[in-house]
């Protein structure tokens, strides 16, 4: 005691040993998702020997994408400590609003997938004002512009779909060979929007202040930044993305549906949750969201191939979802 | 070398033209009826640490507020170097070179020491890659965090720690170093040992009289008289929204100074060795 006393007045703080190999390892939080991820394709690999095939990964990944890129926004959402539970409401409506442009109004379909991604920005602008300037909780805001983007999109379709596209709506659902395996536009538009998710959250400024806003929002706006204008921006590219998942859903299935979009709330927070970003915010990876969408797609690619009901399949993600977040804590707790 | 700091202070307030680094004249706040501050007076000289106390509302942290900008006084006005200033916010002041560390730790858990002492002020990379493209220099941050950090001898071996694993006083001293980085006029701290127990508490204290030896005057607001005593070169005593007077530790005892902030003893019949 006597020793520690005359070292602080040279040093101070106790110094801490030097970090352990088992430190410098990634924290369960961003490792765990990608070995759940490949003991799931491992698991099913043996099970049956069609799901090893490029085409059948090419398929997951096409089943993945509208959930996918939706999650992109709920996870810079959810990092900031927020949630949107509106998200699959304003992807619907904004491919009711471009594919009603372009067929009913007759306007040139690109001017028409403008207008449809300008009405989901537009919904996710709204819902970050009113979070920001009336100081409403993003539960309820969210809420609310569900059911509001919800009755917009059945009014205006008339609760009918739209069919008879033209060729640009189209577009992200065509494929392209890679050696035998066909691949989508719509698969790789959603992983360089990961991709750039992934550098603009890393390697810029703006990024590392979302990290900070969801950590300690009074103490970044303490350190001058702009805290307010950030989470209206943050909500407002949400509603961007969910205008893109939008356009992918109307090209994988070749029509404007009124009725989509009614359980990707929930599916992209389960993504967001199985790729181990914390619902608490100022924690997570975006690339994690990827693996998640990837873990529910394969789980359900996987067990349909074996046969198994798709009541099962949403049992198994209701279990997938408890065990992360449970070992997620855990192992926070250990640490 | 305890002498040294007041010394220079009392040779630069008698000498004919010190420049306070931070001062504030006739300072009024008031809140409907409330007045919080009636006609304070505030000076602060270079080099030193300038303890700020006063009973519960004896407008100490409105002065402070006023000082870092989270309080548009309503009369009196405020110089920093010697010329007029009329902080908007605490951004504002602190583009102007004053630094606030606040008593509850403001710091972002989850991230590291680098990404800390850099919040809000994060290196780019040179070239396009930080104009267009916005990049961080990550290894410039990390290898000017640890040399920041061990100027001011705060041990702490790797800068990508998170902030969460370190303990409260380890805590304080990212804040504290954040804003001796960043600081070129003043620093204020707000309670900095309120939160921390006893050797912690000794650490912060060691931190703030690096930072005022390497030329930063430092205002500390303190409830706590040992650690006040301990540190100061000049105490300043808040009462009734004003400045009852400034007091020289080293020639007024604790119980005193709290007789004078109490308003138990009239600061007029302090010896004169006790005023600073």
């Amino acid at each position: 005691m006597a020793s520690s006393s005359s070292t602080s007045s040279t040093v101070v703080g106790t110094a801490i040993p030097a970090p352990r190999i088992i430190d410098r390892l990634p924290p369960i939080g961003t490792l765990g998702p990608l070995v759940a991820l490949a003991v799931a394709c491992a698991f099913f690999a043996s099970q049956t020997s069609r799901f090893l095939a490029g085409q059948n990964f090419s398929l997951i990944l096409q089943q993945v994408m509208v959930v996918g890129v939706v999650a992109i926004g709920q996870t810079l959402v959810i990092l900031t400590a927020g949630i949107d539970l509106s998200c699959g409401m304003l992807m619907a409506l904004g491919s009711i609003v471009m594919t009603k442009f372009a067929t009913d109004l007759g306007l040139d379909p690109y001017l028409a997938i403008g207008c449809g991604l300008l009405s989901s920005t537009a919904f996710g602008y709204l819902n970050g004002a009113l979070i920001t300037f009336v100081k409403l909780p993003p539960f309820i805001v969210t809420l609310g512009t569900l059911n509001i983007a919800f009755a917009v999109t059945q009014i205006y379709s008339q609760s009918q779909t739209v069919s008879d596209l033209p060729d640009p709506l189209l577009f992200f659902g065509r494929t392209f060979r890679v050696g035998e395996t066909e691949v989508t536009y719509g698969t790789v538009l959603m992983l360089a929007l990961y991709a750039v998710g992934w550098f603009v959250l890393r390697e810029t400024a703006v990024g590392r202040h979302v990290y900070a806003l969801g950590n300690n929002a009074e103490a970044t706006r303490l350190m001058g930044i702009p805290t307010q204008r950030m989470l209206r921006g943050i909500y407002t590219v949400a509603g961007l993305l969910y205008g893109i998942a939008g356009l992918l859903i109307v090209a994988r299935t070749g029509v404007g549906d009124p009725q989509a979009g009614q359980t990707d709330n929930l599916d992209s927070i389960t993504a967001v949750v199985l790729g181990g970003t914390s619902l608490f915010g100022g924690r997570g990876a975006i690339l994690g969201t990827l693996v998640g969408a990837l873990i529910v797609g394969v789980f359900r690619n996987g067990l349909t191939l074996m046969g198994v009901a798709s009541v099962y399949q949403i049992l198994i993600t209701g279990i997938l979802v408890i065990l992360a977040v449970a070992t997620d804590q855990l192992s926070r707790r250990r640490g | 070398m305890t002498t040294t700091a007041a010394a220079r202070a009392t040779s630069l307030a008698t000498s004919a033209s010190p420049i306070p680094v931070l001062e504030a004249r006739g300072l009024v706040k008031r809140y409907g009826h409330v007045t919080a501050l009636d006609g304070a007076d505030f000076l602060l000289l270079p080099g030193e640490i300038l303890a700020v106390i006063g009973d519960n509302g004896a407008g100490k942290s409105t002065l402070i507020k006023a000082l870092s900008g989270a309080v548009i006084p309503d009369a009196g006005e405020i110089l920093l170097d010697g010329k007029l200033v009329h902080f908007q916010s605490p951004l504002d002041a602190r583009r102007q070179g004053i630094e606030t560390v606040y008593q509850d730790l403001a710091v972002a858990p989850a991230m590291n020491i680098a990404e800390n002492l850099f919040l809000g002020r994060e290196l780019r990379r040179a070239g396009p890659l930080g104009s267009v493209l916005g990049m961080l220099d990550k290894r410039r941050m990390l290898s000017e965090a640890t040399s920041h950090m061990q100027s001011l001898k705060i041990g702490i071996r790797s800068m990508k720690q998170a902030v969460e694993t370190l303990s409260g006083g380890q805590r304080q001293g990212v804040a504290v170093a954040r804003s001796a980085a960043f600081a070129r006029h003043v620093v204020i701290m707000d309670e900095p040992t309120a939160a921390l127990g006893v050797k912690e508490g000794n650490m912060v204290l060691e931190l703030i009289r690096r930072v005022r030896d390497r030329g930063l005057p430092v205002i500390l607001v303190s409830h706590n008289m040992p650690h006040v005593f301990e540190v100061a070169d000049r105490i300043h005593i808040a009462r009734l929204g004003k400045r009852s007077c400034v007091v020289n530790p080293k020639g007024i005892s604790m119980s005193e100074t709290v007789a004078v902030m109490t308003g138990a003893r009239r600061p007029e019949d302090l010896p004169p060795e006790a005023l600073a």
